[in-house]
């Protein structure tokens, strides 16, 4: 566990007054406040060790014992006296890991360093830098899903801080997509109501499609024959395989739609995107005498 | 009727610690909006995650044309993040896995 220098997070100096803390931590919360920071992990970060920062140095308790103790904190009486603590709040840490899928956990909460934790115990007092409001915290969320599970609407259940909540994740939801779900959030305070509960889907890149809204595209290898012949041929599509006809003297790169073959329209029952198909004509390798002599004659007829 | 809880200005001053000017200033500027009730004011339910947001910022010494002007930005931002997203999907048509 490291010291934290809560005089270098704020810019300031040891000899820093009370109102230059204020002044140094609204300067510093003005550019990385998380409400002026939307979807901006990295900002809500700093806000917090900023925040922290500002709990020890403005309290002038807290901030007489970090200064007592300084980067020696490890051997102060504090610290021994919170290890008893801080090993029964690690402990309860493996409690209830939600359900699979999520990423980034839930964001919104203030989270206190471990280095914070061992030399003043539990969370701070809600006085210091933010008040908590009537309307309770938005809550953030990853879940992760593939192409294929978007093909349909369908109900998945989450656990949500303990809590098991139904959603229903519409069908042609796309990458980066937010889903609120209203109440579901931090609990509101004084009767305030509870904040929402926001659900950023995640749907990586498919092996076999390429996906532009509604509609995939793909490559699809063509032999020379068929391509010169015509004929018929088995395509992929999210559904399963269907027959697609060749035409003869096919070029390559030519493009076919498959009209509803694409992914389902957002919020749309029954619309369906296409899928495009780009013919990537294969020419024979490896000839036999034979061939070659064939192709010669062709090239002269 | 739809029961909606309502919490008045007043009391809601009082727990954030705001004058009540502050509130009427935010909504001059059209960024809240109140309700008047039986001689009282009251903030509906749905204007309070806006307006606690608009506190925290007045905490940071940002008077209300300031804050007019970042809830502007905030929208503007919020519609090129949803744009960016959309891009950055269309963008991976082009990219080789």
């Amino acid at each position: 566990m490291a010291f934290i220098d809560y005089y270098k997070i704020l810019g300031i100096d040891k000899a820093a007054t009370d109102k230059d803390i204020k002044n140094a931590y609204r300067k510093q919360a003005r550019k990385y406040h998380p409400d002026l920071n939307p979807n901006n992990t990295e900002a809500n970060k700093k806000f917090q060790e900023i925040n922290e920062a500002n709990e020890v140095l403005s309290d002038p308790e807290k901030r007489k014992k970090y200064d007592k103790y300084g980067e020696n904190w490890q051997h102060g009486e504090a610290y021994e006296q919170q290890s008893r603590q801080q090993q029964s709040r690690q402990n309860n840490n493996g409690g209830p890991g939600g359900f699979e899928g999520f990423g980034g956990g839930f964001g919104g909460g203030e989270d206190f360093s471990d280095f914070f934790q061992s030399m003043f115990g539990g969370a701070g007092s809600a006085g210091g830098g933010r008040r908590t409001g009537y309307r309770g915290q938005d809550l953030n969320a990853e879940f992760q899903l593939n192409l294929q599970d978007t093909l349909q609407t369908h109900k998945q259940t989450l656990t949500v801080n303990g809590k098991n909540i139904r959603i229903t994740i519409p069908a042609g939801i796309e990458n980066g997509q937010t889903i609120k779900i209203a109440g579901h959030g931090g609990a509101g305070t004084n009767g305030g109501p509870a904040g929402d509960l926001f659900i950023k889907f995640n749907i990586p890149a498919d092996a076999r499609f390429k996906r532009d809204g509604a509609n995939l595209y793909n490559t699809i290898k063509l032999d020379l024959y068929t391509a010169v012949l015509g004929g018929e041929l088995m395509v992929e599509t999210p559904t399963g395989k269907v027959k697609v006809k060749v035409k003869p003297e096919t070029q390559n790169g030519t493009k076919v739609k498959l009209k509803g073959k694409g992914m389902p329209v957002y919020k749309k029952e029954n619309e369906s995107g296409d899928l495009f198909i780009t013919y990537d004509i294969q020419i024979p390798v490896n000839l036999t005498d034979k061939q070659k002599q064939l192709f010669e004659e062709l090239s002269k007829s | 009727m739809k029961t909606e809880h309502l919490i008045t200005v007043r009391e809601f001053c009082v727990y954030h610690n705001v004058d009540n000017t502050f509130i009427n200033s935010l909504q001059q500027a059209g960024l809240v909006s109140v309700m008047i009730k039986s001689n009282d004011t009251f903030i509906p339910e749905t204007e309070l995650q806006k307006l606690e947001k608009m506190i925290s910022l007045h905490q940071l010494d940002i008077n209300v044309a300031g804050i007019e002007a970042i809830t502007h930005l905030l929208d503007r931002m919020e519609q090129m993040q949803q744009k960016l997203i959309g891009m950055h999907n269309r963008l991976r048509i082009y990219e080789e896995e």
